[in-house]
């Protein structure tokens, strides 16, 4: 045995590939879940083909449509068409079909898939989401995609870990969403290039499991290469009620190796906005107050659950959205679906003039719904705001938690929520 | 000559291959490659041309298009200050050649005039006389890159050399 402790990434990572795995170094992994979706999942099986290869283990994968789904236009039925005739030729029996889809990233740990311990590989970057499930998640692209399926096996450089530790009692409305965009605020977009992130802290105790899927989820907005919850009591439940068999929740030694360790005092956080056109240009909602809106979306796999929903339907609750405002909700899976039609919800954002997407991506990347004409702008629930991401060069996402995208629906323009809820 | 492309820090696949020409197949998105913040780059890249950029170089999605664009123009190499994971993952599944120093990436301007020693894992700037040292590539990923990229390191692997 080492003598020297090692981070929830170096234990997953060694114990996965049967080796002391120090940061540097090069493991050779057989993931547990290969995941993919409807725009990677075609460019995957290219590959596959062209190799003249096949899936090596088919109960490994994963295949979920999500992007384009319903599709919009042929070629994106195209690309769904190929996931079901790749699903059933080769035996994919986590195969989810266009009625029983939802977001990945939502149905995933939703449907017990992913799990603690494991080590996820998936095309698409917002993979790290699963670290809030204590998972090791990371995004790869098609190539990798496709020699993962055939050899049942990928490479991973063992990153350094930064532990980030939240402290202090935030104002009203903030939630994960908020401590994440103000940690981005602080590292910056490459604060964490190649590393782990490792969160934890007396704050995140009794964070909900939807808070902390979307402070994961924008791991990958500061370049890290997973975004790892210690484990504790909310995250093993959570994993108790879904998933069949054992799964190994982790925690760092004591005396584990940082790269950094950084304390972030949240004492008296406001709501925080990224501002275009990086997601780390974090300012509280105060400073971009009366900024006028064009379109509110709450959704994505940053905030597309139940807890996300919810708030968005307390602010909505019998008030209407600006007339010249179009908000679009979409949850990220049926369940949440359901769940908004049995708590009532639906029925408040239909009363508001909201539109309910089904359940997806949504309007995130600008090539499905809600795609912003020139010098639109937008307050989002989504992950990012980089020139162009939702539609014309010249529109503007402001990235936000889903209180603050309901608040400023019904105002027209950026608002603290304590100004519409009063 | 082989030309010197500087571009900025945070570059990200959004800019690399933009939103409306992504999925307009290859061709299209290889025409369109950087065109928010260099629109004559496509038009006038040559192969063996070398890319130096700041930090964090194809930041954003995991989409494989933004490195496949500098290898479908047959770019000599990609030297950054840092790069963006996914993308440098991508670009060696490629076999397109990409050095981390931050010494060369501030170093090295337009106009200026180099030469890539990879074995040596040296650049010269014959330019300004000053000499780089990029990060070692681990053997896993020289054995990658050597093999030309993934695919073949795969075909290797199976040939049982």
């Amino acid at each position: 045995m080492s003598k020297v402790g090692r981070t929830i990434a170096e234990k997953i990572l060694s114990e996965k590939s049967g080796t002391d795995a120090r940061p540097g170094e090069i493991v050779k992994i057989e993931y547990d879940v290969a995941a993919s979706h409807d725009l990677s999942t075609p460019q995957g099986v290219k590959r596959l083909d062209a190799w003249e290869a096949s899936v090596k283990d088919p109960d490994r994968l994963a295949v979920v449509p999500d992007h384009m789904i319903p599709s919009h236009n042929e070629r994106s039925q195209r690309n769904y068409t190929i996931c079901v005739e790749f699903a059933e030729r080769e035996g994919i029996k986590n195969f989810y079909r266009q009625n029983e889809t939802g977001l990945m990233h939502a149905v995933l740990p939703e449907d017990g898939i992913v799990k603690p311990g494991d080590v996820v590989i998936g095309s698409d970057s917002h993979t790290v989401t699963y670290g809030a499930l204590g998972a090791f998640a990371t995004g790869i692209s098609y190539t990798d995609l496709a020699f993962a399926w055939a050899e049942g096996w990928t490479w991973l450089r063992v990153p350094k870990t930064i532990r980030i530790d939240y402290t202090g009692e935030p104002n009203d409305w903030v939630r994960g969403k908020d401590l994440i965009l103000h940690t981005l605020g602080k590292i910056g977009v490459d604060g964490a290039v190649y590393k782990a992130l490792e969160f934890g802290g007396p704050l995140l105790e009794k964070l909900p499991m939807d808070d902390r899927f979307s402070m994961s989820n924008m791991a990958i907005e500061a370049g890290a290469m997973v975004g790892i919850f210690e484990a504790d009591d909310t995250m093993q439940e959570y994993a108790e009620e879904r998933v069949d068999g054992r799964f190994t929740c982790y925690q760092s030694d004591a005396d584990a190796e940082y790269d950094q360790r950084l304390t972030v005092d949240c004492d008296g956080l406001e709501p925080q906005v990224a501002v275009p056109s990086l997601p780390a240009n974090a300012v509280p909602i105060q400073d971009v107050t009366g900024i006028k809106i064009d379109q509110a979306v709450v959704g994505s796999c940053t905030n597309c659950r139940e807890e996300d929903l919810r708030v968005a339907a307390e602010i909505l609750d019998g008030r209407i959205i600006a007339e010249d405002v179009r908000m679009i909700i979409t949850p990220g899976t049926r369940k949440i679906q359901q769940t908004a039609l049995e708590e009532g919800w639906m029925e408040i954002f239909n009363e508001a003039g909201a539109t309910f997407g089904s359940p997806g991506c949504g309007a995130c990347f600008g090539e499905h719904i809600g795609v912003l004409d020139e010098d639109e702008v937008a307050v989002s629930t989504t992950n990012r705001n980089f020139i162009g991401r939702m539609g014309a060069n010249s529109s503007k996402v402001y990235l936000a938690n889903p209180a603050v995208a309901a608040a400023s629906a019904i105002a027209g323009e950026l608002v603290h929520p304590k100004e519409v809820v009063k | 000559m082989t030309r010197i492309w500087k571009f900025g820090d945070n570059v990200d696949t959004d800019v690399i291959t933009p939103s409306q020409y992504k999925h307009q197949g290859k061709n299209v998105y290889v025409e369109h490659a950087m065109e928010p913040i260099a629109p004559t780059f496509a038009d006038e890249v040559e192969p063996g041309d070398i890319v130096v950029t700041g930090r964090n170089f194809g930041s954003g999605s995991s989409r494989e298009t933004a490195a496949i664009v500098f290898a479908e123009h047959e770019v000599g190499a990609i030297i950054a200050f840092s790069f963006a994971r996914i993308f440098y993952r991508n670009a060696i599944n490629l076999g397109l050649p990409v050095y981390v120093c931050p010494e060369a990436a501030l170093g090295i301007d337009e106009g200026h005039e180099i030469n890539i020693l990879a074995d040596e894992n040296t650049i010269v700037n014959r330019t300004t006389g000053e000499t780089y040292y990029p990060e070692p590539h681990p053997p896993f990923i020289r054995e990658i890159l050597d093999a030309g990229g993934l695919a073949n390191y795969r075909e290797l692997l199976h040939s049982g050399k």
